[in-house]
């Protein structure tokens, strides 16, 4: 599995999480312990996509903070839907 | 205001087209009870629901489905990818192509394109809340019919 990969697919167990978290907290508001919980994911998760947007480009238009030249990085970038074989 | 982060919630990577398949899941995007239809009833439901609770859900739970709707196109997408003149005739797929080639258009498996009839927005709360009961249940039927 190259690091790509492995990246993304923590990412989506992160996002897995906090998403079941968010849910659980919608019924259970002050559960500290899952306060807890979501505000350790939502760190963890925010290191993991910061080191995935250094090396393989931004998830997001907004933070493509990039040189003049290459401006339009983003668009170039495989789109979710397009797999390609391996990733 | 929504924000686009460029990834499918759960990646799709579909080695093998079958548009016998893709004529099936396609409902799952623009039939009856698909992911088009689940989106906007959540998403429209939410300007007149009294509890910010509610809206909260509404918004939260709206916004997810597009993000399935997004699989769900992909995996259509990835279905119908570099077929044949042959796949095309032989697999019923020909009836969808002559109008839409291989575009991702929201139509139910019997070919009926997406409506809004399949949503509900009454504007009290009991009765949306219902509709939205209903609607989760579908859900329970349709997966194992996969």
């Amino acid at each position: 599995m190259n690091d790509k990969l492995r990246l993304t697919r923590q990412i989506h167990a992160y996002d897995f999480s906090i998403l079941e978290m968010e849910l659980y907290l919608d019924v259970h508001p002050h559960n500290q312990r899952a306060l807890n919980l979501l505000s350790d994911l939502r760190k963890k998760r925010a290191a993991l996509v910061s080191a995935y947007e250094q090396r393989f480009g931004a998830f997001v238009v907004t933070k493509c903070d990039v040189p003049i030249e290459d401006h339009w990085h983003w668009i170039h970038s495989p789109w979710p839907w397009e797999a390609k074989e391996g990733e | 205001m929504w924000q686009y982060e460029k990834k499918l919630q759960y990646p799709v990577n579909i080695k093998n087209p079958n548009p016998k398949y893709a004529q099936l899941i396609i409902s799952q995007y623009g039939g009856p009870d698909g992911e088009l239809g689940a989106s906007m009833r959540y998403l429209t439901q939410r300007y007149s629901m009294p509890y910010n609770e509610v809206k909260g859900i509404l918004t939260d739970i709206g916004t997810e489905e597009l993000a399935h709707l997004e699989m769900i196109c992909a995996m259509v997408y990835q279905l119908t990818k570099n077929l044949n003149e042959k796949q095309i005739k032989e697999s019923g797929f020909d009836k969808y192509f002559v109008d839409h080639t291989t575009a991702v258009y929201p139509i139910a498996a019997a070919s009926l394109p997406w409506r809004a009839e399949y949503i509900q927005a009454k504007g009290d709360i009991l009765a949306d809340l219902h509709e939205d009961l209903a609607a989760d249940a579908t859900t329970t039927k349709e997966q194992p019919a996969f």
